[in-house]
């Protein structure tokens, strides 16, 4: 039973650090209809940029919750600047050409990004700072799940509620969702929808960065390559819940992570990603529009 | 004060309107008419900038509009009810009524105008909380005209505003177009392939015929036109 339990948890810390990349291709998706393919490597840039502030602050003799509160900050306003470059620079002028154009673009930026960074940082493994102290009331758990299992639950807890405000309430949100809808009714009432992309694009990068910073401290270290697969994986966790969809992004990366889990708790750690994608495969195949995606319907 | 001058607009490579010229003058209700794939969507679609106009110049109020972003063009006072309606199917009948008021501040005047637009349409404040996409043909173009008003424009463009409804509710939208016109001095324009509805209540109409303005006059004197009852009348 402890031995669930404890799969359980760090099924939930994987599904929430998927959560919150997945929310950056479902709601990309939902608004231009364009898989992202550049987001995994801005949750690369996210852990990054963490990494080089909290190193730079640490030096400085920083308090650890000052650092962790700046780096934090820093990495989500650099890698939304990336997002929104990215999109200004390889998706906007692509706007009205053939669907296939911009995925290829998506591509070529995932490559770009990756070898940016190789080239500017190291292709070594880093190890990361420990940003996250060992809470003192979680030593009677600690069988079970660890400290940064729970800021990384608590933190993507609250980042989904600012999240669910935003688009519920502001006039931002409320143009992302009447965009999703229908975006030449969305230009018929006012709403500049570029502006819109524009937001989405730096909101999702925003979400990604600190899914890539709450990651590298709990896993240690960090890698040029480390958006690849993690951006493939939160991907498989968008198309899981049904692609477009806010609440099955979160789900379908719920269910990854314990799935995951589980998988390699149970079987064999060897075979963790072959579960991951093996899903995919099969929700491909029986649910293609995933697990609250709504049918594809045209009307005539 | 809406003129366009010798429009030009398409999709790729495909004109689909060429060299229209046309006025609506401000008060007025205008009636653009044309049988299917006339181009008389292109032209709406053109004014409201959605469309890219290749050639020609579109004025409003004599300063040119063509090229500017459809959200500039909304915040100029033209709103389009657009073809289809383009109801929000997953926002309710109210948030689609405030979608229109998008760039307005005015709290008080929204609300004032919410108000106008359910005396107008009382089962539009029943059916409030309701999804708009759960609503009927005609309680959409319903939502679709409200939702426009609630911009305040003062220049209203209707593409096809009886579409597919039954002749009994049609004729109360054509009843509607009127008021609204009388109550605010709203100018129409008006694109429809019920040409006879469109042209008893319009000042004057024009009809449109593969992209080209063919023939222009009062609403009066085209229904009576010879070419026009053979061809759109059926008299």
């Amino acid at each position: 039973m402890h031995y669930f339990i404890e799969l359980f948890f760090s099924g939930l810390t994987r599904g929430a650090i998927y959560a919150l990349i997945a929310l950056g291709y479902t709601m990309v998706y939902g608004i231009i209809g364009l898989i992202n393919f550049a987001h995994g490597e801005i949750y690369m840039i996210g852990a990054f940029t963490s990494y080089i502030v909290a190193s730079v602050l640490s030096l400085y003799g920083y308090p650890l919750f000052a650092t962790v509160i700046i780096a934090g900050a820093a990495a989500v306003v650099w890698s939304g600047a990336y997002g929104y470059t990215v999109e200004r620079l390889a998706y906007r002028p692509l706007r009205r050409a053939p669907r296939l154009s911009p995925l290829i673009s998506a591509i070529g930026m995932s490559i770009l990004l990756q070898n940016y960074v190789f080239l500017a940082q190291t292709s070594d493994f880093i190890s990361f700072p420990k940003l996250i102290p060992d809470l003192p009331f979680m030593d009677r758990y600690a069988d079970y799940l660890g400290s940064s299992d729970v800021v990384i639950l608590f933190t993507t807890l609250i980042v989904m509620g600012i999240l669910t405000f935003i688009i519920r309430y502001t006039r931002i949100g409320k143009a992302m969702r009447a965009t999703a809808q229908d975006s030449t009714m969305a230009m018929l009432v006012g709403i500049n929808v570029n502006r819109v992309i524009s937001a989405t694009f730096v909101i999702g990068s925003g979400l990604a960065a600190i899914g890539g910073m709450l990651i590298a401290a709990h896993i240690g270290q960090i890698n040029y390559y480390i958006g690849f697969l993690a951006g493939i994986k939160a991907f498989t966790a968008a198309v899981l819940g049904g692609i477009g969809s806010i609440p099955g992004a979160v789900l379908g990366s719920l269910v990854l992570g314990l799935t995951e889990s589980f998988a390699t708790g149970y079987v064999s750690s060897d075979y963790e990603d072959v579960f991951a994608f093996t899903l995919l495969v099969l929700i491909l195949i029986f649910r293609p529009s995933g697990l609250l995606g709504k049918k594809e319907s045209q009307k005539v | 004060m809406l003129k366009l001058q010798n429009l030009r607009a398409g999709y790729g490579n495909i004109i689909a309107v060429d060299d229209v010229s046309l006025e609506v003058g401000q008060g007025e209700i205008v009636s653009l008419i044309g049988a299917n794939g006339a181009g008389k969507s292109t032209v709406l679609m053109t004014i409201s900038g959605v469309v890219s106009c290749l050639a020609g110049r579109v004025l409003l109020d004599d300063v040119e509009i063509q090229g500017l972003e459809p959200d500039q063009i909304v915040r100029r006072g033209v709103c389009q009810v657009p073809e289809g309606r383009h109801i929000f199917p997953q926002l309710t009948v109210r948030e689609n009524l405030d979608m229109g008021a998008f760039l307005r501040r005015d709290k008080k005047g929204i609300r004032d105008d919410i108000d106008y637009v359910f005396t107008l349409f009382p089962i539009l404040a029943e059916r409030r909380n309701q999804d708009g996409g759960t609503l009927s043909g005609g309680q959409q173009q319903m939502l679709a005209m409200s939702r426009a008003l609630m911009a305040r424009p003062s220049l209203l463009l209707l593409d096809e505003p009886s579409m597919g409804l039954a002749p009994l509710m049609s004729k109360q939208i054509f009843k509607i177009i009127k008021r609204i016109n009388a109550d605010h001095g709203t100018t129409i324009f008006l694109v429809e392939q019920n040409a006879n509805q469109a042209l008893h209540i319009a000042h004057r109409g024009y009809v449109l015929e593969n992209g080209r303005i063919v023939l222009a006059g009062s609403g009066e004197a085209l229904l009576t036109d010879p070419e026009v009852q053979k061809a759109y009348l059926g008299i």
